[in-house]
């Protein structure tokens, strides 16, 4: 099937028809509306550039469409809707309104790299996926991903300090993103985990959580990069068409 | 090789932040299993994180710096050639670091800028070898030498070996890997194997060792770490496998995590075992189990062991 006439074969572009004779054969059933226009008036003939603009987006170009990350695409395999070579393919072809019907989904990527291990072309896709979910918040197609929300909490204490502390990063993100501290499965795990640790170690983490572990002399670096980060936001947020997010990362408190 | 027989008798070592907290059996039996072969490991002087996958989500060249801090600390400070860390996640991020100093003019000038406001030596590439506590132990030991240790045989104890993504994913970072004989391969990996089988244990063939347990998502997008961490489990519980062998604190926790998540939420039991490689080498070392952290793992480690009297 061409890629691109996909988006005619949606449920809302077929007709059904329970009794249908077309010149003596029976085509009951879905019948395909191919009277539909096929003129696409809304390309966004910048929109792979915006991308590649994006950090990991840098070799969107490349792509000969050979469906390798796809193939071997671990979100892919969990749901067949998880489809990067498809939306590289979307983007290049500057196809917005088609590519932000998936941006609930294209968060997901779980960084495993399959693809770019597998990509022939060096596009290193798994960049791109990172790049488009980034490019989908800062048009404001989407709200701020909990994997957003998790990259900013993390990335916010070791600038801070240098270093992170999983205890603070979880109650972090789960602050952050309303939920609850205490998910029954945690509770469960938490109480394994207590079975075996030597006090010492409960009241170094519990300690840990209150008095932030810290590199040294971190504060020329933490200036440095912070000062660096800002740069950067505003850059990408520059090259974005239309970005109405303010800046993506909050420094911490 | 003997020259890496001898550069990695003494090494830089970066824990990293998981060996702080989660991860901290996988800290303690790394040190035990050190100690037990004579090898020396000399904590790298105030780390800092190496970016993680979360700060090359922000920006990747800032992970690049944070990554070759500790580097130029390792080695412009500490004067050492190699840099040991067990964790999947620094030790992808570092050769990560390596491949873009070396081959990224931006990375440069960032880290350049980055290093000098910050008042340390630039890190340049070439100037330290990162490997994983896999390469240290098989090639500062090797399998030979090791089995000639071996006081406490793993007989017969069936492992799925577990090696996950950053181990071996994407090639072009790891030049050392795919080199033919002796060399680690990035899509079967074997290090482990060949350390737990000199050690007497059972390897089983199992097809899932690099999948990936999501651990990038292990919190903000639960359900699908659990399927996959379940997938994982399920193929090695099939393959025989009584425990699985780990060599990444993420993807141990997540292993155990989720492994309790599926029980709590799906219903989905399972009995295999979670257990670091560095703690199982240990135990076959001689090395109690409360020296090799094996209270500390979520999952009763100790019963698998125990069954095949081990421990
Ligand atoms: S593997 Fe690479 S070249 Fe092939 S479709 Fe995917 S991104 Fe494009
Ligand atoms: S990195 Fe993301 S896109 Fe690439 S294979 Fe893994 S889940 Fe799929």
């Amino acid at each position: 099937m061409p890629i691109h006439e996909k988006n005619l074969i949606r449920p809302e572009n077929l007709s059904t028809h329970e009794n249908l004779v077309i010149d003596g054969v029976d085509v009951s059933g879905d019948w395909s509306t191919f009277i539909k226009t096929r003129v696409v008036p809304d390309y966004n003939e910048e929109m792979q550039e915006e991308i590649a603009a994006l950090p990991g987006g840098e070799n969107i170009h490349r792509c000969w469409q050979c469906g390798s990350c796809t193939n071997s695409c671990t979100v892919n395999g969990l749901n067949p809707d998880f489809n990067p070579r498809h939306w590289i393919y979307l983007i290049r072809m500057g196809y917005e309104s088609e590519l932000v019907r998936d941006k609930d989904i294209i968060w997901q990527c779980v960084s495993c790299n399959k693809c770019t291990y597998a990509c022939p072309r060096d596009v290193v896709p798994e960049g791109v996926m990172k790049a488009t979910a980034h490019w989908l918040e800062l048009k404001g197609y989407t709200e701020r991903s909990p994997s957003s929300e998790f990259d900013e909490e993390f990335s916010s204490q070791v600038f801070k300090t240098g270093k992170i502390e999983d205890g603070r990063v979880m109650m972090g993100f789960f602050k952050r993103t309303g939920q609850p501290l205490m998910q029954d499965w945690l509770v469960d795990m938490v109480k394994k985990m207590l079975r075996g640790l030597p006090v010492s170690w409960l009241m170094k983490m519990g300690m840990a959580t209150v008095i932030h572990p810290r590199t040294k002399n971190w504060g020329p670096a933490r200036d440095a990069i912070e000062e660096y980060a800002r740069e950067q936001e505003e850059k990408h947020a520059a090259a974005v068409k239309g970005a109405h997010r303010d800046a993506m990362f909050h420094a911490a408190d | 090789m003997s020259t890496k027989k001898d550069a990695y008798k003494k090494v830089a070592y970066y824990p990293g932040c998981a060996l702080e907290g989660t991860g901290h059996a996988y800290n303690k039996s790394t040190k035990a299993l050190g100690k037990a072969l004579g090898l020396e490991l000399e904590e790298v002087d105030n780390w800092n994180c190496c970016g993680a996958m979360e700060v090359k989500n922000i920006d990747p060249k800032i992970q690049t710096y944070l990554s070759s801090r500790v580097m130029s600390i390792a080695a412009n400070e500490m004067k050492h050639d190699t840099v040991m860390a067990p964790c999947n996640g620094c030790y992808h991020n570092l050769k990560k670091a390596e491949y873009d100093l070396a081959n990224d003019e931006k990375s440069r000038e960032v880290v350049e800028r980055l290093s000098s406001k910050a008042g340390h030596e630039t890190y340049q590439a070439g100037q330290i070898e990162t490997i994983h506590a896999l390469d240290w132990i098989k090639d500062a030991i090797g399998e030979e030498e090791l089995n000639k240790r071996i006081k406490n045989s793993l007989k017969g104890l069936k492992v799925a070996n577990y090696y996950g993504c950053m181990y071996t994913r994407p090639r072009h970072i790891f030049p050392e890997k795919d080199q033919g004989e002796g060399s680690e391969s990035t899509s079967k990996p074997h290090f482990m194997d060949d350390l737990l089988e000199a050690a007497g244990a059972d390897n089983v063939d199992f097809a899932l060792k690099t999948a990936c347990c999501g651990g990038a998502h292990t919190l903000s997008d639960a359900d699908t770490s659990t399927k996959l961490v379940t997938n994982i489990i399920q193929a090695a519980e099939e393959a025989g496998a009584e425990v699985i062998a780990t060599e990444c604190p993420t993807c141990h926790s997540g292993l155990e995590m989720h492994q309790i998540r599926a029980e709590k939420k799906f219903g989905i039991k399972s009995n295999v075992k979670i257990i670091y490689f560095t703690q199982l080498l240990g135990i076959a070392l001689g090395l109690s189990p409360n020296k090799v952290g094996l209270n500390q793992n979520v999952s009763d480690g100790k019963a698998a062991l125990r069954a095949r009297q081990i421990a």
